[in-house]
């Protein structure tokens, strides 16, 4: 099934990388290079599923999770996490934060692609 | 997947674009930092730019890149966590550490690797700034993690550290009753918590992907449903027993259910390959409802994990928070976005766009061609003598001007901020300021002017060895300086802007200045010049250009690096540029770097030559003049030289340097260009008549024709002409061996 995702990362390299590995799979896929520009896209579009990275400026990947669910119409929207750490405790704030999976970077494109179908279908 | 290598070269090459900026935002940042500017965001960009370079650099398999950028992330993680402030020896810590990363992505843009001999001492001072915390972490995130179904059962679900660490193991004795598919097949319960539907998941996709890898079947339990009137939407009153095909291994259950352990009651009991008999299952207790005992009884060894609350309980009673994981015991508020976190973004540059050098340089090359058009068609309108205001020769004007913005903006596109040159000139000082043992700080103005891309490029390596020279021999050691009444720490100053359609670089220190007495002295025992010359203050100081010229007294390991500053002065004349220097005696030298804006066109003299239209750069040509009889001499048989002053130059006839013509018989009544050589000597130009000064545009011969002795270029005239751009050093040095005499005079 073809998922529409949102892809947040302020890293240009990521972004390429997880728009190749999308698309390759038949999503179709926004980037956004921050939080705030994520919520700015979530705003006036629908997605099945968000990836969303954690160290970013002006709103990290906490804070867009925060923002995301707590509107009503995202509570149930799966977000997966893509960080470079694998601390327990970070994937627990992640958790605690709304996410719905995490993906470790570097990632694995495959598996990245069962992940999203894991939480979106 | 489909074939992306090609994709991947791009993103790759994107990637090291990338932390080009990634690197000059932590170098901002750290010198910031040095400076006293930096604020509480500061070292959040420090930190994101180490760590987004990690994070592309895993994305390529660039180990030694990930692992050095690892250890400096862990050591800024520990600025950001408040236990460790940025200053003195750890701040000159962090620099190196940005130069090494630097020299990491470098090595690794070439497919190669650093010599970690190179970096272990800054790697093991990360390390330690770390407080060796980076050990204890690594350990546990590799703790292999034993999921627990019950002591009855114990091998068989056994995941080898497939689950990441830190959740508890998936809990309880499993259910099912072996029934549906005999022994062979898997059993698993499933009843997720209120939380599993709050985080987004939904167990539906989990069945899904779980089918898709077995065979499975699925019940849905209802016992626990309640009156309409006490159902809560947001609760899940269901649970669910699933029997799976045996061809079903336990990590592919684990990857499927991941993402909501500790968020659901998830037993399992699936089949074991490795085992051809399996023991008879034991009567497993029917939950939910069921204690868990033995949780987490195979995880020893991995710190606070608690076991497992009562993932049993019926789900009417799980309002309680769900199982959390109980690693998590630092005093860190969970889920709460950082303060520094939603600060509104600072001023953001203009977006930008990143276009192919080529595609760049073919529309400079286009623009040209334009340029040149609009000249001939202009020269042609000219040429039939239209009416001044005629409808033509304005509409003409208009495009030319047009033409003239449209080059410029152009021309534009290939400049760059020479903030990234004056970075890399930071890290120059700070290294050559260790090595002398100096206090330096490196001031920079300026840093946005733009310059053409390849000038930047070139200039590279002259600007370094002028820095290096300015904090080796231009400042005082510290102990003179002190006894001068000055600070202790020198500055050396880097500054660009634009000046009447140029750029200067200007690299000036607050040192002793030139000591002129001892120049002076040195290029008389080099025998550079006759002991009675009569020099200027600016020809002493311009003998410090001259081939050959070392004013080190000890021979420090800096100076001894063969390139002097005669090399500086001819790297800066191929760009089409001019060098220069002040100095006041007690307070600083200052040298000046005066450079084209652009590669691409070139500010030259057009001279006729035998009936040939050549062009020459007017940077390299010091004066013109109509020969007559009284400055001639003759010097040998065949030299003739020009008497200017108190010296001479020898005599070249262009067109027959040219092989345009046999040597004239007399120079007389032609006109002579002399020539500035960068060892300071100088020699005449021959040629017939100067037609003109103006723009050229440059275009290359070398990919046609290669390498011309004597010609640097060709350019098409206003008419139509095609002219041949020459270099008038290279024509003169060619002929030095007939005719040219060695230097005679400096002065001028």
């Amino acid at each position: 099934m073809s998922l529409s995702i949102l892809a947040v990362d302020d890293s240009q390299t990521i972004r390429n990388m997880l728009n190749m590995t999308l698309t390759d799979a038949g999503f179709s896929t926004r980037l956004a290079e921050d939080g705030l520009k994520g919520l700015e896209v979530l705003e006036n579009n629908s997605f099945d599923a968000i990836i969303t990275d954690i160290n970013m400026p002006n709103l990290d990947g906490f804070g867009f999770i925060d923002a995301v669910r707590a509107q009503e119409r995202f509570r149930s929207i799966p977000i997966l996490v893509l960080t470079t750490e694998v601390a327990p405790e970070l994937k627990a704030r992640a958790r605690d934060a709304g996410a719905t999976g995490w993906v470790v970077k570097p990632f694995d494109p495959p598996k990245l692609v069962r992940a999203l179908q894991l939480v979106a279908g | 997947m489909a074939d992306n290598t090609d994709a991947m070269a791009e993103i790759r090459a994107s990637f090291f674009t990338e932390c080009e900026e990634l690197l000059e935002s932590l170098q901002d940042g750290l010198d910031a930092v040095w400076n006293e500017t930096s604020d509480e965001e500061t070292i959040n960009v420090i930190f994101r730019a180490v760590h987004s370079v990690k994070g592309g650099a895993g994305a390529f398999g660039l180990t030694q890149l990930v692992d050095f950028a690892h250890r400096y992330e862990t050591a800024l993680d520990e600025v950001r966590a408040g236990k460790l402030v940025p200053e003195g020896e750890v701040l000159k810590l962090f620099f190196r550490a940005a130069d090494i990363l630097s020299d990491l992505l470098q090595a690794a843009k070439e497919d190669g690797e650093l010599d970690p001999a190179t970096f272990e001492e800054v790697l093991s001072g990360l390390a330690a700034l770390a407080g060796g915390e980076e050990e204890e972490e690594e350990a546990l995130d590799f703790q292999p993690l034993i999921l627990d179904i019950g002591d009855e059962t114990p091998q068989l679900a056994e995941l080898p550290g497939e689950l990441p660490p830190g959740l508890p193991p998936l809990s309880g004795p499993a259910e099912g009753e072996g029934d549906a598919q005999g022994d062979s097949g898997g059993h698993i319960y499933f009843a997720a918590e209120k939380e599993l539907f709050l985080n987004g998941n939904e167990p539906l996709y989990l069945f899904r992907a779980l089918a898709d890898l077995t065979e499975l079947t699925s019940r849905c339990n209802m016992d626990d449903l309640p009156d309409l009137s006490d159902l809560d939407p947001a609760v899940c009153h269901l649970s669910w027993d699933l029997t799976t095909g045996a061809d079903i291994d336990a990590a592919a259950v684990a990857e499927v259910f991941e993402f909501v352990e500790g968020l659901c009651t998830f037993r399992h009991r699936l089949p074991e390959p490795e085992l051809p008999e399996l023991p008879a299952l034991p009567e497993l207790p029917v939950l939910p409802g069921a204690p868990d005992t033995a949780v987490g009884a195979g995880a020893d060894g991995e710190p606070g994990v608690a076991p497992a609350p009562d993932a049993g309980a019926p789900p009417q009673a799980s309002d309680a928070p769900a199982p959390k994981l109980s690693t998590d015991q630092d005093a860190k508020a969970p889920a709460a976005p950082k303060a520094g976190a939603q600060k509104p973004a600072p001023a953001k540059p203009n977006p930008t766009i990143r276009v192919d050098l080529e595609r760049v340089d073919r529309l400079v090359n286009l623009v040209g061609e334009l340029v040149i058009n609009q000249a001939m068609l202009s020269q042609s309108v000219t040429e039939v003598d239209m009416p001044p205001n005629a409808a033509i020769t304005k509409g003409l004007d208009e495009f030319m001007q047009l033409t003239r913005s449209l080059q410029d903006s152009v021309m534009r596109i290939r400049a760059q901020p020479v903030k990234a040159l004056f970075q890399r000139m930071g890290r120059i000082v700070r290294e050559v300021a260790t090595e002398v043992n100096k206090n330096v700080l490196l001031k920079t103005e300026g840093e946005t002017t733009e310059v053409d891309k390849t000038v930047i490029e070139r200039l590279a390596d002259p600007l370094t060895h002028m820095i290096r020279n300015a904090v080796d021999h231009g400042l005082e050691s510290t102990e003179a300086r002190l006894a001068a009444g000055k600070p202790e720490r020198g500055t050396v100053t880097l500054t660009a802007g634009h000046r009447s359609g140029r750029v200067v670089i200007e690299i000036s220190d607050d040192g002793a200045g030139i000591n002129r007495p001892k120049v002076r002295q040195i290029a008389i025992d080099k025998k550079l010049i006759e002991e009675t010359a009569e020099l200027s203050d600016s020809d002493i100081d311009m003998l410090l250009f001259m081939p050959g010229f070392s004013t080190a007294s000890e021979v420090s390991n800096l100076s001894g690096r063969g390139v002097g500053m005669d090399v500086v002065k001819t790297a800066i004349q191929a760009l089409g540029g001019r060098v220069s220097i002040t100095s006041t005696p007690g307070q600083g030298t200052c040298f000046s770097i005066s450079l084209p804006l652009t590669l691409a066109v070139l500010d030259g003299m057009v001279v006729e030559a035998a009936g040939q239209a050549l062009v020459l750069p007017l940077n390299v040509i010091e004066e013109t003049m109509t020969v007559e009889a009284a400055m001639l001499g003759e010097m040998g048989r065949e030299t003739q030289v020009l008497r200017i002053r108190e010296g001479f130059a020898p005599l070249l006839d262009l067109g027959t340097e040219m092989g345009f013509r046999t040597p004239l018989e007399s120079y007389l009544d032609h006109v002579a260009l002399l020539i500035a050589h960068e060892d300071g000597s100088r020699s005449a130009l021959v040629v017939d008549r100067i037609v003109d000064q103006r723009q050229v545009v440059i275009k290359g011969l070398q990919n046609t024709f290669g390498q011309i002795p004597g010609v640097a270029a060709a350019t098409i005239l206003g008419d139509g002409q095609i002219a041949l751009i020459l270099d008038p050093l290279d024509i003169t040095m060619n002929a030095s061996g007939r005719t040219r005499q060695p230097s005679l005079s400096l002065a001028g």
